[in-house]
């Protein structure tokens, strides 16, 4: 055990340095958490030592807590896991408030260590916990790095004291943006908002003379003096009713009540604010452990951390050389193309960007300028950075240019003839080691193959729009597609620094197959007289940035009706989508094409700008009698998630973590959840199958029980569950 | 059962609830003295006269904390062998005190009670005595808090009642209650606030603006559009519990919304032998009372509910009653009760309430009855009923009937 070490200097300073071995970052181990605390005793211990710095020998300061550790107290605790986990945590509080305490006499608060902290490079969540539990923290100035606590986004909330700490050093309102949403800080605006006290060439040396000039009044903590207010009013005193009052109003219609994390934290700081500093951290940690044993919170870290990691990591990934994209020929430098372009040039791969005329090759390219532009403009980006990434980029009309790509993405019209065309013109250019890859989002992967002399080397790669912004990446195998393929696309998708999944080639593929479900059963709705406010609130309390009217609106009304021909060409009578036709098609005989045309199930301004929903709607009357929020709520998931079952069940999707990450990814599916195969667990598949049955008979075959979730009801058992039994067996 | 029996009603004028109002320069104790004063000096009630003074009052911290009953029996010409409760729930208090008396009396705890209540708002504010309700996060959001202005413009959401509804009944509370003053129709209950030397301070409600009319009202701007669609956003919070509707339609400002005043009223209560015991007649019984929970985010509605609940309970129906007094804490409160039950409105709130004359919140229970009782007596009538909505979503009613 060495991710601590202790070394005292000539000058009586003790440099405790978190280097964990084998790592790029320090993450927080229990076994390490044990080391601090025995070199702090040991530090307080030896009259020799003036005082403590804490640093780090790794690049950055801290990643955070190893996540892994809270699910390994949860199994260990057993039966009783909320003792576990408290217990842990409140062991974490003791170890720091004797870092804090630091010696200093109870009564007298005298005869106390200095104790800095050195934050030379970016430090998050329990990292940033230990550095606010030091007297002083002097950060690096290299702009950088950051500082921060981003637990909220995977579900928990800082429980090692961060969140009794930051809040009672500036205040409930002030600690708002770095508590409830996990900014992270650069060296400047850390010290701005109190996170670090100074910024610093080199913290080491800072952080030593600190600690060699300070007092003990400078290393008593304010609310370990008597006579403490909270910053900013205590939620009785006027000032802080109102915060109070206001917080839980905007968490509460921010997080749409499904985030139990914002909860938890506004209470701790609440309850804790009204009590003595030691009392706030019990609460604290009765509050975290009240957010871990929420399923949630563990549904979150599995597929927003640990699985979304392991996907990146290519944990799908077939076992063949390394693939690294060198040079990409993107087809198409319409939005989907110019967006691709951007982000392969971004991450530093040359890019011919090829389209039919030169005024759409270079407006392509004019997307990537302008991103770049806006960067500066910004201060993320630099001119010289802007002219870097613009030379990787190639715009042409001239097949010849695409010589020596190693990887092709076609984002052309949407059409089976334009397609199989330019798939021909590009293989009689490039080499024979070439893949060629469609980002096709309607046209299946195997058809479009036939075109190619080479299947084995022909894959889907399916971006979302706007490529920039959307992170996941649909990988789509056809029938032939090989292996070397599939490592080519994922060792693509993770050189641009995005998340893929790798599914087997059928209708809309996995994303599109369940979220056009979730826009029809919206529109369904609409036509059977339920309030159109009550569809799209009901999907925002789910936890769905956006409801599916709304949804329909952005990915546009025409597309709709697009998709819904072809869909009924290919299915004939069994096409289930009549009633969300009547709907679809008026619209678009209405001229209500969605945002684009600012008109579609909402009304816009002359500047685009949503208002309210479209009054027309008023052609489908609303009923008298209107559902439960509950039914409309079940309806709207369960048109997503048997989908999501049913591409399981069907082979297109291999692995359920791939489904989970990618549908909130992908189409922002209650990322509270987990996912809609965490959801599932979470709901219990016998809770399930009871809903599922009511719901196909009294709205239909669409939420007919999959045969896969029945058996599992009947075994009680759990998605992942399922996968863990298998991946040992 | 024995019942229980009104043998005197008095209330204070209302002061303006601000730094300028004419009561604010007396303490919520003195108030609650002057009417107890009234009481007993109207009745003749030496000593141990009545068996408690059950005193309603919303924000008891600073002087009106402590048990201001007992304080106030203290300050007061009362004997001290009367002793004095305290109670709050919120705007109903005045009423829940008449209740909580008229039902003491029924059971048989002794004969006589004074009932009633004060709120000084121009010096205890609203809201100074805190309310875990608001910003305790693990109740706020639980309950989907949101503050009662926010409310009211979710009932006329909900319920459909726009601006100019409002506002017309915010006009016609305002001529009711100048109309009422003009032919002396509270000179009964009125007890004029006089100084410590006797000299006058309030004989007339202060908070009144008789010239109101829809063109005047059309120009304020609404009171809870910022709070609901800015900061800190309640109207999401609204939506979450009524997500049916798309957004809220915010109608209320101060002009129909009830006013910030100063004032305090007192209601005698006893059995028929108390009375006769003490040479008093008897002017109504009480016939009946209700409480009841409604939800917490509407909150407001809580007076149909309440009627519902005191009708049926007593095998009445809406038809018996010939008053109402329906407290106008928002108009679109008094809206919804007269489309539920589809009452008239000339005979609801016939003497004005509180839009025009202002809600001293722990008082305005008892002044309605005692507005009712007045009223009931002037214009002959038989039987009157009087209802609040109150905060955190409840009801109350009080039934009256002329003897």
């Amino acid at each position: 055990m060495t991710d601590f070490t202790y070394e005292v200097d000539a000058d009586g300073v003790a440099v405790i340095t978190w280097d964990a071995p084998g790592k790029s970052m320090n993450v927080l181990t229990r076994e390490a958490f044990a080391l601090v605390e025995d070199h702090i005793d040991r530090a307080l211990a030896d009259d020799a030592v003036k005082g403590v710095v804490i640093t780090s020998g790794k690049k950055d300061f801290a990643g955070g807590m190893d996540l892994n550790v809270l699910a390994s107290i949860r199994e260990e605790s057993g039966e009783n896991p909320a003792q576990g986990l408290f217990d842990f945590t409140m062991n974490g509080h003791r170890i720091l408030r004797k870092l804090e305490r630091a010696g200093l006499d109870p009564k007298t608060n005298k005869g106390g260590k200095p104790v800095a902290c050195a934050i030379n490079g970016t430090c998050a969540g329990i990292g940033t916990e230990i550095a606010l539990a030091c007297h002083r923290r002097f950060m690096t100035d290299n702009e950088k790095a950051r500082i921060g606590l981003p637990e909220i986004l995977l579900g928990i909330f800082p429980g090692g004291g961060g969140t009794t700490r930051y809040s009672r050093m500036v205040g409930a309102m002030a600690a708002s943006p770095v508590l409830l949403e996990g900014k992270m800080l650069d060296p400047k605006k850390a010290k701005s908002a109190s996170l670090v006290d100074e910024v610093s060439a080199d913290p080491l040396a800072d952080a030593k003379a600190w600690v060699l000039s300070a007092g003990d009044a400078d290393i008593v903590k304010p609310w370990d003096v008597k006579g403490w207010k909270m910053p900013g009013g205590a939620p009785y005193h006027p000032a802080g009713f109102m915060t109070f009052v206001g917080a839980s109003a905007m968490v509460n219609g921010k997080t749409q009540g499904v985030y139990p994390a914002a909860k938890a934290l506004l209470s701790a700081v609440y309850e804790g604010a009204m009590v003595p500093f030691d009392t706030a951290l019990k609460i604290e940690a009765r509050w975290f452990t009240h957010v871990l044993m929420n399923p949630s919170s563990s549904a979150m870290i599995r597929s927003l951390f640990i699985n979304k990691q392991a996907l990146e990591k290519g944990a799908n990934r077939p076992d063949v050389a390394d693939q690294t994209v060198k040079k990409v020929g993107v087809l198409g430098a319409g939005m989907m193309g110019a967006g691709i372009a951007l982000v392969s040039a971004l991450a530093g791969i040359e890019v011919v960007l090829l389209d039919q005329k030169q005024e759409a090759a270079d407006k392509g390219k004019s997307y990537t300028a302008d991103y770049m532009d806006k960067g500066i403009s910004r201060k993320k980006a630099t001119p010289e950075k802007k002219d870097k990434v613009l030379s990787l980029i190639t715009a042409t009309t001239d097949y010849d240019a695409l010589k020596g790509c190693d990887l092709i993405v076609e984002a052309v019209f949407e059409d089976m003839g334009i397609k199989a065309e330019v798939t021909k013109a590009v293989e009689a250019v490039v080499g024979s080691d070439c893949i060629f890859a469609t980002n096709t989002s309607t046209l299946p992967i195997s058809d479009l193959a036939r075109a190619s002399q080479r299947p084995e080397q022909f894959i889907g790669i399916h971006f979302f729009s706007p490529v920039d912004k959307m992170m996941l990446v649909e990988i789509i195998k056809g029938a032939k597609t090989g292996d070397v393929a599939v490592a080519k696309a994922l060792d693509f998708v993770r050189q641009i620094r995005k998340t893929p999944i790798v599914v087997n080639d059928a209708r809309f593929f996995y994303a599109n197959r369940c979220i056009i479900p979730y826009i029809n059963e919206g529109i369904r709705m609409v036509k059977e007289g339920v309030a159109p406010a009550l569809i799209e609130n009901a999907a925002k309390m789910l936890g769905f940035p956006l409801g599916p009217l709304q949804l329909v609106d952005e990915t546009s009304i025409d597309l709709g009706v697009k998709i819904a021909k072809a869909t009924k060409a290919a299915m004939g009578d069994t096409y289930p989508d009549e009633a969300v036709d009547e709907v679809l098609f008026w619209m678009a005989d209405e001229g209500r094409l969605g945002r684009k045309a600012k008109a579609g199930f909402y009304a816009y301004d002359d500047k685009g700008k949503r208002q309210g929903l479209w009054d027309g709607l008023s052609k489908f009357p609303e009923a008298d009698d209107q559902p439960d929020l509950s039914e409309v709520q079940h309806r709207l998931m369960f048109a997503q998630v048997l989908e999501a079952v049913r591409a399981l069940e069907d082979g297109v999707l291999t692995d359920i973590r791939e489904g989970d990450v990618g549908a909130i990814l992908g189409w922002g599916f209650a990322p509270w959840s987990g996912g809609p195969f965490s959801w599932l667990d979470i709901l219990g598949a016998a809770r399930a199958v009871e809903i599922c049955d009511r719901l196909s008979e009294s709205h239909g075959e669409r939420f007919a029980t999959p045969e896969m979730l029945r058996e599992m009801a009947a075994k009680g058992e759990t998605f992942y569950g399922r996968a863990e039994a298998q991946r040992a067996a | 059962m024995t019942d229980a029996y009104i043998f005197d009603a008095v209330r204070s004028p209302r002061g303006k609830g601000r730094a300028d109002g004419a009561l604010h320069e007396v303490t919520s104790i003195r108030l609650s003295a002057l009417m107890l004063n009234a009481i007993k000096a109207r009745n003749g009630l030496e000593g141990h006269a009545v068996e408690d003074v059950i005193w309603g009052n919303v924000t008891q911290v600073g002087e009106q904390g402590g048990c201001l009953a007992r304080t106030a029996v203290l300050a007061s010409e009362l004997d001290q062998a009367i002793p004095g409760l305290a109670i709050n729930r919120f705007c109903a208090s005045g009423m829940e005190a008449v209740n909580l008396a008229a039902n003491q009396v029924r059971g048989g705890a002794g004969g006589g009670y004074i009932a009633g209540g004060v709120e000084m708002m121009g010096r205890v504010a609203m809201g100074s005595d805190g309310a875990a309700i608001a910003v305790d996060p693990s109740i706020a959001m639980n309950t989907y808090f949101v503050p009662q202005g926010i409310s009211a413009d979710i009932i006329a959401t909900e319920y459909g009642f726009s601006r100019d509804d409002a506002d017309a009944l915010a006009v016609e509370s305002q001529k009711r209650a100048a109309a009422a003053w003009a032919d002396n129709r509270f000179a009964k209950s009125m007890i004029e606030v006089k100084d410590i030397n006797g000299l006058p301070i309030l004989s007339r409600d202060e908070y009144m603006r008789p010239g109101t009319d829809m063109q005047s009202l059309g120009a304020l701007k609404p009171s809870f559009k910022d709070m609901g669609e800015v900061m800190p956003g309640f109207d999401k919070v609204a939506l979450m519990k009524y997500p049916h509707l798309e957004a809220i339609n915010h109608i209320h400002h101060a002009g129909n919304s009830s006013g910030i005043v100063d004032g305090s009223a007192a209601v005698l209560i006893g059995s028929k032998e108390w009375g006769e015991a003490h040479g008093l007649k008897p002017r109504a019984r009480i016939r009946a009372t209700a409480k009841i929970g409604t939800d917490p985010t509407i909150m407001l509605t809580g007076p149909v509910p309440v009627t519902e609940k005191i009708l049926k309970d007593h095998g009445m129906a809406i038809s018996d009653i010939d008053l109402f007094e329906v407290n106008e804490a928002f108009a679109s409160v008094v809206l919804r009760f007269m489309q539920a039950f589809d009452v008239d409105p000339s005979v609801v709130n016939v003497n004005g309430g509180s839009i025009a004359m202002g809600h001293p919140l722990g008082a305005t229970g008892a002044i309605i009855i005692g507005t009712l009782l007045d009223e009931l007596e002037r214009s002959d009538k038989e039987v009157g009923l009087a209802t609040l909505c109150i905060a955190s979503g409840m009801g109350a009613a009080t039934i009256i009937e002329r003897v």
